[in-house]
């Protein structure tokens, strides 16, 4: 049995004239014990795929199951097996920690003498700090006491929606090393984040963009698809290089990277013809080196060229 | 002050009762350039950019912001300065239009000027007929490059960006950085502050504060170098683990 | 069981620890209750008066005197002439004139009956109303002295008789005005408030996600409230009683019971409004708009419900508020029983029935 099915779902919303498609045809599976990411923007429909599979909103079109539960018909049952963090940290904040976790152990009519063991590597490293509100928490600590209250009831399958957001990289990256820890317990976890360097840490990622996915894979898989060779360029003009190059034949797309830019060529690319040419244009110093790609050139360039994405139905790569 | 530095800072220090949040720092940043000031939430970031930006008195130190004193002269600093935060910057409720008509009148801009402006913006940012729909209808893309122009609406020497690019997609977020490159090109010094560490990595130099102090400036090459790190992550990662004052 | 106390208790420590709002919650009342008494009271206090005597003999002297020594009146000014009255009035120098006929003692030796004219400045109308009553039963007593004398039948005007309030305490009618007032903000605003933060705070998601019936926890939310409520009655009335010297005439039991179906009427209310309300400014304002303006304006407690216009007489049946105010008003100050208040009661307790129906079947179990 998969842990979480959704098939052909579909779901719009109406305000008042204007219809927004939030997610347009989506269909996934995620394997139990499995830690899945949906990876994507603001507004790529990530918070309403959440909502559908905790049986929060009902969707327009297709099938969902949780846990092997059907989402419309057995919500109630479903109800009692998903743990779930929303977007905002739904936390309250002129409650103490101790008083927050209580709060949420009562809701699953459970208590956190009982289920303690679960949650113990999480909370005892806020546990220190129990009798303080939550409101006077870091970013990092609110973060691990969510994730306890919604671990306190020994979820089979647990949603996170965007947990790292706004929260700095030391406490991030503490919180992926949670999220791994939690894997080993046998809890599937499904997780959507907008950023894309956090892709690397899932079993499998979704890329989604504007209620569609584009493509559902391992974080080898979906770079390992990348077509062609990826070039990073660097010059001392990083601007005027931008300009020039976007101008320039052969080459399909440059973005800024950071510190490079990323070139993605044609196919019948020649590298030193280019370097000639570039240094010509006015850039002696260009540096261009064969680089390989990341998960955010991938999704880039699933957003430029929609002919390379998964189609509408069952992936069944897996 | 010397020619070539727009924002020269010596033991800038802020206490608030025992507590210093920001603690002796010292740094200056060039004409045209993109400087990142990273740290982890509670290092004294805002509270540092605050200062720059003549909205707190420094408790002790001594800083010049556009060629302008801190202390004396903080309300000509902020004719200079330009400050976008994540989103909030723009009206969602009026159109492109009146929004740029308030923020060039905020900073006195004569009617001529302002209509340049919005003329200027239409083109660059290809908005066309968009100009006069509410900033509301658009995409979280266009909002944002929208609210950089409107932020550099009266030309600033300096431009002041507090995480701009949070939770927009990938294009965009590159797009966006095209517009920042094309502001240091053409002089404006771009200040980021962000705890998003892959923003970092497109500054020129990057700061970062923990525990009110900055304990590693550099070009993010210099910095990775230094701390044998893959990326500024890793850097950060370094550095702030030993931060003492995030969590307590 | 367990759960639902510890429910309880978490809407406990968020009342609790929001120590600005509760101060609010419990010093309201007071303030309301003292304003109100003192103001009302005051505002009849020491009015001053003009007085035209065109006889200037014996009896209207006496009835002068009467006047002058009521604590509710300051005789400023002895006026000459009609034509003084005019400007004295515009002035604001005086609020009401008594007018002594000529030969005034005359005609109610010889006739048995004179007349005297009492001038209010209607621009406040209760004023008016209060003053000359004052000033009518001032001179009442002083025919009824004379009576007890044993001298003349005199009669002089009409009899008036203030009945309930003979004294004609403001503070009566309004205890009961403020006890709806206060109840509607506190359990209503107050209850749609904290139920729509949840929604914004995104915590009514997790709770939705859970396996509890999302009602009960709505149901554990009230009871802060209605204790809260609890407390502001017995304030309110110990208030009345002690420092107003407004007694409770009717029974204490009743007056309780009446109360609590009231509160529990408004915490029913307070969920509806919660039910559809977006944002706390929202169930904010609709409590304001919805339900405390129609308990000021049309419950009977500002303007007499029989003064208004058949329109407002009708839509004021609907208002929950006039029902309490004419329950409280009969058995706290008129000192009736149940058998003058039962229909009432009923129509409070059927409405009560059919705002909880309708909020508990409109909570829903998802976010649409």
């Amino acid at each position: 049995m998969k842990a979480v099915t959704v098939s052909n779902i579909r779901k719009s919303f109406k305000n008042g004239k204007a219809v927004t498609e939030a997610l347009r045809t989506v269909s996934l599976d995620v394997e139990q014990g499995e830690l899945f990411g949906i990876i994507g923007p603001d507004g790529s429909g990530k918070t309403t795929l959440f909502r559908i599979l905790t049986t929060l909103m009902l969707a327009d079109e297709g099938t969902a199951t949780v846990d092997g539960l059907e989402v419309v018909k057995d919500f109630r049952e479903i109800r009692k097996r998903v743990g779930y963090m929303p977007g905002r940290f739904s936390l309250y904040p002129d409650l103490s920690v101790e008083e927050n976790l209580t709060f949420f152990a009562t809701l699953f009519n459970t208590s956190i003498d009982e289920n303690y063991d679960l949650v113990k590597d999480i909370y005892s490293q806020i546990e220190r700090f129990k009798t303080r509100k939550a409101g006077a928490l870091s970013g990092g600590m609110k973060q691990k006491l969510a994730l306890s209250c919604a671990l306190i009831h020994r979820p089979t399958v647990l949603f996170l929606d965007e947990p790292t957001t706004g929260v700095d990289a030391v406490s991030r990256k503490e919180f992926w090393e949670l999220l791994r820890n939690l894997q080993r317990q046998k809890i599937t976890i499904v997780v959507s984040t907008p950023y894309m360097d956090e892709a690397g840490l899932c079993d499998r990622v979704a890329l989604m963009q504007q209620g569609s996915i584009l493509d559902i894979d391992s974080p080898q898989g979906i770079t390992g698809k990348f077509s062609r060779q990826l070039w990073s360029a660097r010059t001392e003009k990083m601007y005027d290089l931008i300009l020039s190059l976007r101008e320039m034949q052969g080459i399909v797309s440059c973005y800024p990277f950071g510190q490079v830019h990323h070139v993605v060529p044609e196919k019948d690319f020649n590298i030193t013809q280019a370097q000639d040419k570039i240094r010509a244009m006015g850039f002696p110093d260009i540096d261009l080196a064969p680089i390989a790609p990341t998960i955010e050139d991938c999704f880039m360039h699933l957003m430029n060229h929609p002919e390379n994405r998964m189609t509408a139905g069952r992936n069944n790569e897996h | 002050m010397s020619t070539n530095t727009v924002i020269s800072v010596k033991d800038l220090t802020k206490r608030f009762g025992s507590f210093t949040a920001v603690d002796h720092i010292t740094f200056d940043v060039k004409p045209g350039e993109i400087f990142g000031f990273l740290g982890a939430n509670g290092a004294g970031k805002t509270t540092a950019m605050r200062m720059l930006c003549g909205l707190s008195l420094p408790t002790a130190g001594e800083a010049t912001v556009a060629g302008f004193d801190l202390y004396r002269d903080a309300e000509k600093i902020k004719q200079k300065i330009g400050y976008m935060s994540q989103r909030f910057s723009l009206y969602e409720d009026l159109t492109i239009r009146e929004n740029i008509r308030f923020y060039g009148g905020i900073y006195g801009l004569s009617n001529q000027q302002i209509k340049d402006k919005t003329a200027e913006m239409t083109r660059n940012l290809k908005l066309g007929k968009e100009v006069d729909s509410l900033v509301k209808s658009l995409p979280l893309g266009w909002r944002q490059k929208l609210s950089f122009s409107v932020a550099m609406v009266h030309n600033p020497r300096i431009v002041f960006l507090d995480e701009p690019t949070g939770g927009v997609d990938p294009i965009t977020r590159r797009e966006f950085w095209t517009l920042i490159y094309e502001a240091a090109n053409k002089g404006t010094t771009v200040f980021v502050t962000t705890h998003y560490m892959d923003e970092a990595e497109y500054c020129n130099r990057v700061s970062i504060m923990v525990d009110g102090r900055i304990e590693a400036m550099g070009s993010p090459g210099e910095l990775k170098g230094k701390y044998e790190a893959d990326d500024m992550a890793d850097v950060f990662l370094k550095l702030a683990r030993g931060a003492k004052r995030s969590d307590n | 069981m367990k759960q639902f106390l510890f429910l309880i208790k978490k809407e406990f420590f968020h009342v609790w620890r929001d120590k600005r709002t509760m101060l609010i919650l419990l010093g309201m009342p007071l303030m309301l209750i003292l304003i109100f008494g003192f103001a009302l009271t005051n505002e009849v206090k020491n009015s001053r008066i003009g007085v035209l005597d065109k006889s200037r003999d014996e009896t209207t002297r006496t009835i002068i005197q009467g006047l002058e020594a009521s604590r509710y009146f300051d005789l400023v000014d002895n006026i000459n002439s009609e034509k003084d009255l005019a400007p004295a009035f515009q002035s604001g120098r005086i609020r009401l004139a008594v007018i002594f006929e000529e030969n005034f003692g005359n005609h109610l030796d010889h006739n048995n009956s004179a007349s005297v004219q009492l001038i209010g400045d209607a621009t406040d109308p209760n004023v008016a109303t209060t003053l000359i009553n004052y000033a009518s039963s001032v001179i009442m007593d002083y025919q009824r002295g004379q009576r007890g004398q044993g001298a003349s039948p005199y009669s002089i005007g009409t009899e008036i008789r203030m009945l309930y309030n003979p004294q004609l305490k403001g503070a009566y009618n309004f205890v009961p005005g403020v006890m709806a007032m206060v109840l509607m903000l506190v359990c209503a605003m107050m209850t749609s408030i904290s139920i729509v933060r949840e929604r914004e705070m995104g915590t009514m998601e997790v709770i939705l996600v859970s396996p509890i019936v999302p009602i009960r926890v709505i149901m554990a939310k009230l009871i802060p409230y209605f204790l809260l409520s609890m407390i502001n009655i017995a304030s309110i009335l110990l208030l009345s009683v002690y420092v107003l010297d407004v007694p409770i005439k009717g029974s204490l039991m009743l007056l309780v019971f009446e109360c609590l179906l009231f509160t529990v009427t408004v915490l029913a209310l307070g969920m509806l409004i919660s039910s559809v309300a977006g944002s706390q400014q929202v169930a904010m304002l609709a409590s304001l708009m919805g339900l405390f303006l129609p308990t000021v304006m049309l419950s009977g407690f500002m303007f007499p419900v029989e003064n208004m216009p058949i329109l407002l007489q009708w839509i004021s049946n609907v208002v929950p508020s006039k029902w309490f105010y004419y329950i409280v008003k009969n058995v706290m100050i008129k000192g009736l029983g149940f058998e003058n208040v039962w229909k009432e009661t009923l129509i409070l307790f059927g409405m009560t029935v059919f705002f909880m129906t309708v909020s508990v079947k409109n909570f829903k179990t998802r976010l649409e």
